[in-house]
Parts: structure tokens; C-alpha cells; sequence
């Protein structure tokens, strides 16, 4: 795994590798690309990498994030399950604790409900509970999100459930380059690891990767842009919007550093602070519903921790309080940029 | 009790070739046949269209039941109103029987909760439902209710194949018997669960069979038999209905089109499977045994598919004509009566409607 000294030391991308003395040539892929890379790369290292879900063998998965796995490495190491959510995580406990390192892949967020009971009540705790005998280094694979019109139940942002489960390695990315190296290291890691993929981000954009195995930092945030008045902290989807919101700013003089949360559980509340200690102010962006939203926690963070170096009340922009709606109005729940920008006024207007 | 007529299993009356294997069941006359025929042909041409729909962009993803649609009628069919139906994805011929209008059910997968805002015999049914098997157990706790109550009706719920694998689906068959509930489940096995083949999901020679552990009565139908659905589901639901228990179709069937409008089953399964299957397909042998009969003729087949083009068009009409729901609605209906707390995510959602000026017909998702 990396260590934090290299993310700063790589301003905070995967890409600028100038120390490196044979750099490989990075290539412009597709974040559903990277992570089909990472996964083909961590199979090719080590043999006890094994991958589960539905659909995820003969079709290569309904994102196709796992597209040619089974021809390149057999159906014993990548298998199509029974539809059962609740078997597939079960499994990967007792795959985990013989020291294979099962990467399953739940289609949707809206299907992995099944499946808690056993992150929950196992896999978080199977280390803890034998005081080390055993252990579960899983990862498990959730698409989640909304924004691309799809049936009910099929957009959901649960994130901070599971972020709630002490025990668990929750984590996302925004870019194909972070998309890679933070799989990479969740399939490393020793702890079970949540690994939830930004679905509206798939194919976005085609980004510069390097497919040279090197895992990032499970425990920082990421610095995507500097500025020194208002810091805007996400993750996942919404570090798109965000980034846009910061380009409008800009081009009014307004200069925010975004934080990429990244990691949800462990939370690195050190980036968080050291930003607002420079700007003085932020908003937290989320996709998920306010209540109980991962926004929350990072919000009693930095009340707890940085309230004198507040200038301005936290603001958070998030989802609404509901299910997330069917498709036709599904605009109105999703935070958009406009929704950021006009927070950023507003916070910058009460600044005392 | 036991499904009365002492045929072999799978039950079959109306071959693939339209041939009669058994003498129809008495409660099937001339004009009930005809009835069936009319319904699978305008529920082939509304899923032909919605499909059209979703490909013009005018709805969104859509679960085609093409190849399927004898099970919906023979549910649909057989089901009276004060029973209750719980559907899945691929039920919209049973819903439609029900009282669901095809322009509900195009709202549902243009995005719109006002397709599941049902009336008539569908009144107390429940929407489709999408995590797999999860409605099962529902219609077990809704037989539970039926029977706490000594109501006489019986709950009917549908899945596929691939939802046999889920523990709510076995929970929910153990519990029945265990209860006696007035239950029928039926799998709409159409051999496919998206890319994962019937073979790879059990190794249970008919998925009838999970019916034993249960201790329930299970029965394998000719599911593109319209004939054969009607009968056993009738069966099963007049048995639930006299608190005889509970029972366990496995309809068989195929899905001669791809899993959603988002899939590509090319990639997964061979073509001529899928050309084989449409051999066996239900509309087919129905309308050869008609015209056998002399109970069709080609005008009679003229004046159906026009009859249906035009139902069907008048649907998608009303759909597209539907004005949209208020912003609020994605809050109003969540509790019975909006918390205070709420008040102002109410007014943000007024004002971000507002400034994204969201409005105009259906149509352009
Ligand atoms: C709990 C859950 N897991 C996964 C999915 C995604 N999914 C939708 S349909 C489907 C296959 C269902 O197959 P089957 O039960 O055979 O029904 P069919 O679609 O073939 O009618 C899957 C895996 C889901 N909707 N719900
Ligand atoms: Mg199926």
C-alpha cells in the first residue's frame, strides 16, 4: 500500500510519476476501464485474488468491469453465483478466512441489502472477535448513484451505512487514475474493504492511467485543486459537479480547494482541517440524503476540532430526504452545480 | 388436495404445434379462448412498442416479456378481484387483467410513481416489485393477513427463475406450509437469469421440486400453454381459497428477447437457442388450434391486431399527454403527514424547480 508521504509527494494524482526513473506511458481509459485493469492486475500478482457475483463471469459484469476475467483467468477464479446477495457476502467471509481474497461484486447498491447482516455482524468483526486467528480480507464491489435515468432502485447513494459499521474499509473515487490505485489497494488490504464505484462516472471521460500496480493511500484525502477561500469536501460522483462549481468561482476570482474524501472509514479529518485552517469556511457536498449522511460526521468533525478556525457557518449540500425518486424527477433530488455555487455565496456572504 | 387432471408433468393441454394433447378442462369454452388470444396479441404489440419507447428515448429502461406472455394471461385469467396479486418486472399482461392501464405501466417506466397508482382489481395490489424475491415474502405476510382474518381469497406472487436462489423465496415457501397459507407463487422460469443460465442457478431437477422441503404441493406447467397456466393457477387459487394451502407453478417458458432494453443477450447465449425457442412460443399454437376449430379466420386475425394497434396507440397517447406531477410530490407522499422538519427541503425543492424551469409532458425523460 502507499503511503501518505507519496500521495502529497505526487500532488495528490497517480499520473506525475517525474521521480520514477522508467516511467510507463500512461494511457486515456474510462474509470470502468481502470478498475477492469486493477482487478486483471491484482489476479495476474497473486493467485488467491478470486472474483464473485452475478453476471460478472460469462458477461463480464453489467458495466462490464470485469469483461474477459473468466477467459483470462478461469472460471474457478471468476464465478457467475446464484442470484443471492446474502450467499455472496456469506461466502466471501468463508472464502476470506481461508486466505483467498474474494472480490465480489454486488450489481447495484439498491440489491446489497441481503448482504449486510454478514459485513456487519462478520466480516467487520472476524478479526476482533478471534483476536487475530482469523481475518476476512475481502473487498466488496457496489455501483451506486443516481443521475442516469435507471429503474427504481438502481441509484441509490447508502454510502454512510456503511461507513457507520466499525470494522469496514469504505471507499470511492472520482477519476480512473484514483479508480485503480484505491482498488488496488482495497484487494491488498488485510481488512474487509468496501469499494464503491460512482456509476455515472463509468464513462464520463477517459483519463490518464498508469497500469504499473502501484496501490494509493487507503487512509487520505485528496487535494484536486488548490485555493485559499473556501474548501469544498466530496466524494465520488459529485467531485464532478464539484469540480465544475470551483471552475465557475474561479472565473469570478472565487478559489476553492476541493477535498476528495476518498476514503469514508478512516476518515483523514488531518487534510480536512488543514484546508479550513487556510480558507476558513467549506461546504460538504454529498449525493445521499442529508439525515445521517456521511456529510454529517464530516461536518461534527471539523465542529469538533476546528470550530475557532471557522469563519462561516459548515454548509452541506446533499440529496433530499427521500427515497431517491423515479427518473422523471430524479433532477430534483440530485445536487448540480448550481446548487453548489449557491452555497459557496451564501457561506461567503456570512463570512464574519 | 392434488391438481385433479392426471397428466403428465409438465402440465400441457395445447402443444407447440397447436395440437391438442388432452381434452381442454370444462371451465375453458370458445369464447374464453378467444378472450386468451386477444390479450397475448395485445400484449405482444404493447411490449413491441414500449420497447420502441425506450429506444426513441420516450421511456426508460423497459423488462420486455416477450415469449412470456401466456403465463401473465393465465394469471390474469384465473385471478378473481378480491384476490390479491404481487407482481414482478415481467407482469404487465397479469396487471393489465387487473385493471392496470397500459398507460400506467408506461408511466412506471417512463419514471413516473403515477404508474403505480392502480384501480379496479388491482386497487389493493402491490407495484412490481424489482429486488429480486423480496415479494415473496410479502404475499406471505398478505396471505398471513388473508387467512388471521378468515378471509376466503388467496394471494397470488410471481417471480423468475433466478429468484428461486434467494433465501425469501425458500423462507417464505417454508412458512407458507408450515401455516397453511393461502399462497400461490408462481416462477416464471424462462430459463435465463440475465447472463446466468436456469442450469447454473439450481441443481434441482424442476425448480417445482423446492416445493418438497416446504411441504407443499408443487407443479411444473407448460408455461406457453395460456390453456394449461389458467387451469393449474385456478386450481391453486381456489385450493388457497378453501384453506387447503399453499402451492408452488413453475411455469416453463422462455425469454425470447433480451433481459431489459439494457442488456445485449447476444453476448451470452446462442442464437439458435433463442430460434428454437420461438418455435414453442405461446401465441402461435393458439391461434392454429382457433382456426382448427373454425373459431378464427384471417379477418377475425385482421380486426384483432388493428384493434390492439389502436388500444396500444391510445396509451401511448395518453402518456405522452400526461402533464407532469408537482415538484413536491418526491416529498408529499413520504409520511402521512410532512414533518416539520421538512418544511424547508419543501421550499428547496419548490425553488430548484424553479430555477432548472422543470416542466413539459412526458416524452423527453
Ligand atoms: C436482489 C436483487 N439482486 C440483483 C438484481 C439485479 N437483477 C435484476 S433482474 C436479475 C435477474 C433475475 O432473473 P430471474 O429471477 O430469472 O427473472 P427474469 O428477469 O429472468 O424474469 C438481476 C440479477 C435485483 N433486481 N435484485
Ligand atoms: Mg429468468
Amino acid at each position: 500500500m502507499g503511503s501518505r508521504e507519496s500521495v502529497a509527494a505526487t500532488n495528490q494524482t497517480h499520473i506525475d510519476k517525474s521521480e520514477n526513473p522508467a516511467p510507463m506511458a500512461a494511457t486515456d481509459i474510462t474509470m470502468v476501464e481502470a478498475i477492469n485493469l486493477a482487478l486483471a492486475r491484482a489476479m495476474e500478482q497473486d493467485e488467491n485474488v478470486v472474483m464473485l457475483g452475478e453476471d460478472i463471469a460469462t458477461n463480464g459484469g453489467v458495466f462490464r468491469a470485469t469483461l474477459g476475467l473468466k477467459e483470462r483467468f478461469g472460471y474457478k477464479r471468476v464465478m457467475d453465483t446464484p442470484l443471492a446477495e446474502a450467499l455472496i457476502a456469506g461466502i466471501s467471509v468463508g472464502m476470506a478466512s481461508q486466505g483467498l481474497k474474494p472480490v465480489a461484486e454486488i450489481q447495484f447498491m439498491g440489491f446489497m441489502y441481503a448482504a449486510i447482516e454478514h459485513l456487519v455482524s462478520h466480516a467487520a468483526r472476524l478479526r476482533q472477535r478471534t483476536r487475530g486467528r482469523l481475518h476476512c480480507p475481502m473487498v466488496m464491489r457496489i455501483p451506486y448513484g443516481g443521475g442516469i435515468h435507471a429503474p427504481e432502485h438502481h441509484s441509490e447513494s447508502m454510502e454512510s451505512m456503511l461507513a457507520h459499521v466499525p470494522g469496514l474499509r469504505v471507499v470511492t473515487a472520482s477519476s480512473p487514475a484514483r479508480a485503480y490505485g484505491l482498488l488496488l489497494a482495497a484487494i491488498e488490504s488485510p481488512d474487509p474493504v468496501i469499494f464503491l464505484e460512482p456509476k455515472r462516472l463509468y464513462r464520463i471521460s477517459r483519463q490518464p492511467v498508469i497500469d504499473d500496480g502501484q496501490a494509493l493511500p487507503l487512509d487520505v484525502c485528496f487535494t484536486l485543486r488548490e485555493g485559499s477561500d473556501i474548501t469544498l469536501i466530496s466524494w465520488g460522483a459529485m467531485i464532478y459537479e464539484t469540480l465544475q462549481a470551483a471552475d465557475r468561482l474561479a472565473r469570478e476570482n472565487i478559489h476553492a480547494e476541493v477535498i476528495d474524501v476518498a476514503t469514508l472509514n478512516p476518515l483523514d479529518d488531518d487534510t480536512i482541517l488543514a484546508s479550513i485552517e487556510k480558507t476558513g469556511c467549506c461546504v460538504v457536498i454529498e449525493e445521499a440524503p442529508k439525515h445521517c449522511g456521511f456529510g454529517a460526521e464530516i461536518s461534527a468533525r471539523i465542529a469538533e476540532q476546528g470550530l475557532y478556525l471557522l469563519r462561516a457557518p459548515v454548509a452541506r449540500v446533499s440529496g433530499l430526504d427521500v427515497p431517491m425518486p423515479y427518473f422523471r424527477q430524479e433532477t430534483l433530488y440530485m445536487p448540480d452545480e448550481g446548487d453548489i455555487y449557491q452555497a459557496v455565496k451564501k457561506t461567503l456572504e456570512q463570512i464574519t | 388436495m392434488r391438481y385433479p387432471n392426471d397428466l403428465p408433468s409438465p402440465i400441457q393441454y395445447l402443444d407447440a404445434s397447436g395440437a391438442l394433447r388432452h381434452d381442454l378442462p370444462a371451465n375453458i369454452d370458445t369464447k374464453k379462448l378467444i378472450r386468451f388470444y386477444q390479450t397475448l396479441v395485445l400484449i405482444r404489440i404493447f411490449d413491441q412498442k414500449a420497447v420502441a419507447l425506450q429506444r426513441t428515448g420516450q421511456i426508460g429502461t423497459y423488462a420486455s416479456c416477450v415469449g412470456q406472455e401466456a403465463i401473465g394471461v393465465g394469471i390474469g385469467e384465473a385471478l378473481k378481484p378480491t384476490d390479491i396479486f404481487v407482481p414482478y418486472y415481467r407482469d404487465v399482461a397479469t396487471q393489465y387483467l387487473r385493471g392496470v392501464a397500459l398507460k400506467e405501466t408506461l408511466l412506471y417506466w417512463g419514471g413516473d410513481e403515477r404508474g403505480n397508482v392502480y384501480r379496479g382489481a388491482a386497487a389493493c395490489d402491490f407495484p412490481l416489485c424489482v429486488p429480486i424475491a423480496t415479494q415473496v415474502t410479502h404475499a406471505a405476510g398478505i396471505a398471513t393477513a388473508m387467512k388471521i382474518r378468515d378471509q376466503h381469497d388467496a394471494t397470488l406472487v410471481t417471480c423468475g427463475d433466478g429468484a428461486t436462489s434467494r433465501g425469501d423465496f425458500y423462507e417464505s415457501l417454508n412458512l407458507a406450509g408450515v401455516w397453511q397459507l393461502p399462497l400461490v407463487v408462481v416462477v416464471n422460469n424462462n430459463q435465463w437469469a440475465i447472463s446466468v443460465p436456469r442450469t447454473l442457478q439450481s441443481a434441482a431437477t424442476t425448480l417445482a421440486d423446492k416445493a418438497i422441503a416446504a411441504g407443499i404441493e408443487g407443479i411444473q406447467v407448460d408455461g406457453n400453454d395460456v390453456c394449461a397456466v389458467f387451469d393449474v393457477v385456478s386450481y391453486a387459487l381456489r385450493k388457497a381459497r378453501a384453506g387447503k394451502g399453499a402451492t408452488l407453478i413453475e411455469a416453463l417458458s422462455y425469454r425470447l428477447g433480451d433481459h431489459t432494453t439494457a442488456d445485449d443477450a447476444t453476448r451470452y447465449r446462442p442464437v439458435e437457442e433463442v430460434n428454437a425457442a420461438w418455435q414453442r412460443e405461446p401465441i402461435r399454437r393458439l391461434r392454429e388450434y382457433l382456426h382448427q376449430q373454425d373459431h378464427w379466420n384471417e379477418a377475425a386475425e385482421k380486426k384483432c391486431l388493428a384493434d390492439c394497434a389502436d388500444t396500444v396507440q391510445a396509451a401511448v397517447d395518453g402518456y405522452l399527454a400526461t402533464p407532469p406531477q408537482a415538484a413536491t410530490d418526491v416529498l408529499d407522499y413520504l409520511f402521512a403527514e410532512l414533518p416539520m422538519s421538512l418544511y424547508g427541503q419543501r421550499q428547496q425543492i419548490l425553488d430548484k424547480a424553479e430555477r432548472l424551469s422543470l416542466g413539459g409532458a412526458h416524452g423527453k425523460p
